[in-house]
């Protein structure tokens, strides 16, 4: 029996991608009446802390004030894509995503000024823009040196509180560190963050974790705070994180973990959820295959358990990520833009790619290749104008950044996404109009 | 004659620097090195071993771990060809969990000389190894990963070894059989010298600095690529050699049950080694001057893939996981070429008496698979001059199988897991399968494990690290769980990590394109964005925090 079906559909803006810039680009869609149609696989956002980084570190050196920092790019290196977005938009950016975020569930702090130092799993700290509520006592806590006690759990490989109180012990010298075994998963056999995050949504084992919690921090002595992998709840982190404090009589921080972490899982089962309660048409987990070029826009291709899907969509944004997300793809003569073949600027040879130490703080060519795109954001073709008007790339594909070493991975999604939406808003309205 | 079953006696001298003293000294952790003190070892002589770095961490621990059947050098050294045959036979008696007896095959492709081919039988008789020739179909119904363009093929006896299985259980039953003792990250840098013997060895901690000094009645130089370094330390300029760095490649699948050989003279990537799950392709051949920092490159990977394709056309899609480089130490004749390929891959012992000296010897030239009969030749003269008649006994006597020295086989750690059912005993890398338990044995038992072990230190005595993700995981998990366990106690145990991931990464790099880069990008995102390793050195990040304040 065949159930394949041929379906197309039509939409004003088609979002590829389903990583932070993707997501954040049907956020700011819907903010300004567009309803957008957004195809992404499975997505990189397992693979987050949970933090929202702008801008942390330039050359190696950490940045107290991530503005100052993005003053600097647009004097030192204009081309990046953040020094290419006004301060305005980007706190624009920054205070609507956050904002949604809370809204729908998530709750973040806000803010528009300093860098936050956020704990890292092995006893480290970053700068970060906005870290989710879950996870701000554990900035107040550093920042008091207050005596804390942090917890690991018996077959939670990866994440040791041990490791993370030897790390930070020259700094942070109060800091005293417990395992406990987790209400009904202490045989010692492997536990999952996300198996014990949603054992948690369960009122009973949040009394049954507390009490244990209780114990170790009767035996610790003098604790301010609690400390504990990322496990509070992956539904409703917020109300948990509530409760346990409230059971434990203290406040208590999350520590992200390995990936799969659950700070990830959280907010990409948000968008999946509240989205298309607010109207986005999201085929998530979904590929596009292909992807032409019209005048009058563009046609996505993709399949899923029925069949062949066709999206007509009178702008795209591209927000489809680097290697790991698919966006790019690297063959041994070159680096290719996976999609309509874009250029992609890139160093000359294979040989140029990396340097020769892993961890130079200068990071590695290859990190900078990508997608170039003009001031409103629209992919530039090989003559150096743009493919198209109705063509956006936004997130991580972008050229001349490095994310990941310059910790602005949701600075550049965000405020690119912002941008992008913006621009293709004015295209849309203009034909309208 | 010292009593042999002993610790080393330690004084201190007036000036404060600490001596030990042994029977024999022996420079280098390499399989032959090892060999040595093994081999010593069963005449009853207790040696110290030192290594300025780890075991095998030269070219013991940068080959493709061929047992050469001898066919390679059947048709240009057919005494190196014997000596293959015979000592592969002898190692496959003593240490049979050490090795794969997968058998090989020699092919030749289009554009290969026929002539060549059709006379590689006569040199295998020659040589005494045994082979037969297959039709074409024969051969690739046998591997159906050769090329269509395949001509000429003949099988012969080749196997694999772990050529870090062997050396730890070479260390192993020299300490437990003499009371023989390993010292990793010690290098000697000079030697005191009287009357045409060598009086001490003076000696450096590489971790600590410290400055130590060991007497012994015998000094070996078995440094391999840089016994010509220690030769001169002693005042000795017979040992001339020239540096031949080779580059492999590794798949992440087997690809062929036998080893696949080219079927013409030794050049570039016309070796494919099955090892364990994966296949090791090449090797490159290039003239190097200097020994330290080498590093496979993006060339040589690509020079290997241009010739392995040819043979095995599904080398152009395979995915790799990472390169590696050795050092070929080759003794220095007029004839070597220009990279080294036509040196000879016979040994020499150097006794050193023209130069003067009687209680110092250099071995040095050879090949993995004729270690073992470099061990014997020179312990010959070493007991000889310490007047110890006992025969050697390396080529009889079983090498004991101990619980720390199973880790290094591939497939060995998943079996053992399974076959045990205990899910409290975690896997630290899901790759390789290897459980918390491997790693306690290891840090509680394995050669080097009297001092806080380097996440590096258990890779070299594990699969930890050599799976599809590179150890970007179990990094992670493995150094988390040494702090649970108290070994790692400060920062340091981050330092150990930092090292760790950019020593794999030295491999990796040349291979980064395709399915591979994804997973590095991944690693990268791991490493710094969520473990914060490229910060700051973790020693001084307490300054760093100080200094950007908490906000």
């Amino acid at each position: 029996m065949e159930f394949t079906q041929n379906r197309s559909y039509s939409t004003r803006l088609a979002v590829i991608g389903s990583g932070l810039a993707g997501f954040s680009a049907s956020i700011f869609a819907l903010d300004r009446g567009i309803t957008p149609y957004q195809i992404g696989n499975t997505g990189p956002l397992a693979y987050t802390t949970g933090y929202f980084d702008l801008l942390g570190y330039l050359d190696g050196a950490a940045l107290a004030d991530p503005w100052a920092g993005i003053a600097r790019l647009r004097a030192e290196a204009p081309e990046h894509p953040l020094a290419r977005v006004s301060d305005a938009d980007v706190r624009a950016a920054f205070s609507r995503f956050c904002a949604a975020v809370t809204e729908m569930g998530i709750s973040y702090t806000l803010s528009g000024g300093e860098n936050l130092r956020a704990l890292l799993p092995a006893g480290l700290s970053k700068p970060t823009l906005s870290v989710p509520a879950t996870m701000i006592a554990g900035v107040e806590a550093l920042a008091a040196r207050e005596p804390a006690l942090v917890v690991d759990f018996v077959g939670l490989p990866g994440f040791s509180a041990r490791e993370f109180a030897a790390n930070f012990k020259s700094i942070w010298p109060t800091l005293e560190f417990a395992r406990l075994g987790f209400p009904e998963m202490e045989t010692g056999a492997e536990v999952y963050p996300e198996v014990m995050a949603r054992a948690l949504e369960v009122p009973a084992h949040r009394e049954a974790l507390a009490e244990r919690i209780r114990g170790a921090v009767r035996e610790a002595g003098e604790v301010a705070f609690v400390g504990l992998p990322a496990i509070l709840g992956v539904h409703a982190p917020d109300r948990v994180h509530k409760e346990m404090e409230r059971l434990v009589g203290l406040p208590i921080f999350e520590i992200p973990t390995m990936p799969p972490a659950v700070p990830g899982l959280r907010l990409r089962e948000l968008f999946e959820q509240v989205l298309p309660e607010r109207g986005l048409v999201l085929a998530p987990h979904r590929k596009v295959e292909r992807l032409e070029l019209r005048d009058g826009g563009a046609i996505l291709h993709f399949t899923d358990n029925f069949g062949e899907v066709t999206v007509e969509a009178e702008a795209v944004i591209l927000a489809t990520g680097r290697f790991l997300s698919g966006g790019l793809a690297a063959e041994r003569g070159g680096i290719r833009e996976t999609l309509l073949d874009l250029p992609v600027e890139q160093p000359e040879t294979r040989a140029d790619w990396y340097r020769e130490d892993y961890f130079d703080p200068r990071g590695h060519a290859i990190n900078r290749a990508g997608l170039l795109v003009d001031d409103a954001f629209r992919v530039l073709g090989p003559d150096g104008g743009p493919v198209s008007s109705r063509l956006f790339a936004a997130g991580a594909v972008l050229a001349r950044q490095d994310w990941v070493r310059q910790r602005c991975g949701a600075g550049i999604a965000l405020a690119t996404a912002f941008r992008a939406v913006e621009e293709a808003a004015a295209l849309l309205e203009e034909r309208v109009g | 004659m010292p009593p042999s079953n002993s610790r080393p006696a330690i004084s201190r001298p007036p000036h404060g620097t600490r001596t030990l003293e042994t029977e024999v000294l022996v420079i280098g952790g390499g399989v032959t090195g090892t060999g040595i003190m093994r081999d010593l070892a069963l005449r009853g002589i207790f040696s110290i071993l030192v290594d300025k770095r780890d075991l095998n961490a030269g070219a013991s621990g940068g080959n493709h771990g061929l047992l050469h059947s001898g066919g390679r050098y059947a048709a240009n050294d057919t005494e190196t060809a014997r000596e293959c045959m015979a000592e592969g036979d002898i190692l496959k008696r003593i240490a049979p969990e050490c090795i794969d007896e997968c058998g090989g095959l020699f092919v030749a492709v289009e554009g290969d000389d026929p002539d060549f081919a059709e006379s590689f039988a006569g040199y295998c008789s020659a040589a005494g190894i045994p082979s037969e020739a297959l039709s074409p179909a024969e051969a690739r119904e046998l591997e159906p990963v050769l090329s269509d363009k395949t001509f000429a093929a003949y099988t012969v006896p080749d196997a694999t070894i772990d050529p870090f299985r062997i050396t730890l259980e070479q260390v192993n039953q020299a300490s437990d059989v003499a009371g023989s003792r390993f010292l990793p990250h010690t290098e000697v840098i000079g030697f005191a010298m009287r009357d045409g013997e060598i009086l001490g060895a003076s000696c450096r901690d590489n971790r600590t600095g410290e400055m130590f000094a060991i007497r012994a009645r015998q000094y070996v130089n078995a440094a391999g690529a840089w016994a010509m370094e220690i030769a001169r330390l002693a005042g000795c300029d017979s040992v001339r050699l020239i540096y031949a760095k080779g580059t492999l490649v590794i798949s992440n699948s087997r690809m062929a049950t036998r080893v696949i050989n080219r079927l013409r003279l030794p050049g570039d990537g016309d070796i494919l080694v099955p090892g364990g799950t994966v296949s090791m392709l090449g090797t490159t051949s290039d003239r190097v001057t200097e020994l330290e920092n080498l590093r496979p490159t993006v060339d040589e990977v690509d020079r290997n893939l241009a010739e392995g394709i040819a043979m095995v056309p599904g080398l152009a899609t395979a995915r790799f996981i990472r390169a590696f480089s050795g050092v070929r130490p080759l003794l220095m004749a007029a004839d070597s070429g220009a990279d080294g390929r036509k040196a000879s891959r016979g040994f020499s012992l150097f006794d050193h008496k023209d130069e003067g000296l009687s209680n110092f010897a250099t071995v040095t030239g050879g090949k993995l698979t004729t270690f073992r009969l470099m061990a014997e030749k020179t312990c010959d003269l070493v007991a000889s001059r310490l007047g110890n008649t006992s025969p050697c006994r390396t080529a009889e006597e079983r090498l004991p199988v101990g619980d720390a020295l199973r880790w290094t086989t591939p497939g060995f750690a998943a079996r053992y897991w399974y076959s045990r059912k205990d899910p409290t005993d975690a896997i630290l890398c899901e790759c390789e399968m290897v459980p918390k338990s491997a790693v306690d044995s290891i840090v509680d038992e394995a050669p080097g494990a009297e001092d806080e072990m380097t996440l590096r230190a258990i890779a070299v005595r594990s699969r930890v690290g050599k799976g599809s993700c590179q150890g970007s995981f179990c990094g992670i998990r493995v150094s988390s769980y040494l702090y649970d366990r108290g070994i790692y106690r400060s920062p340091a145990g981050l330092g150990h990590m930092r090292d760790f991931f950019a020593e794999r990464y030295k491999g990796i790099l040349p291979v980064l394109w395709g399915k591979e880069l994804p997973q590095a990008e991944l690693a990268e995102t791991l490493h710094c964005g969520l473990m914060g390793l490229d910060l700051a050195e973790p020693a001084t990040v307490a300054d760093d925090e100080t200094d950007g304040g908490a906000a």
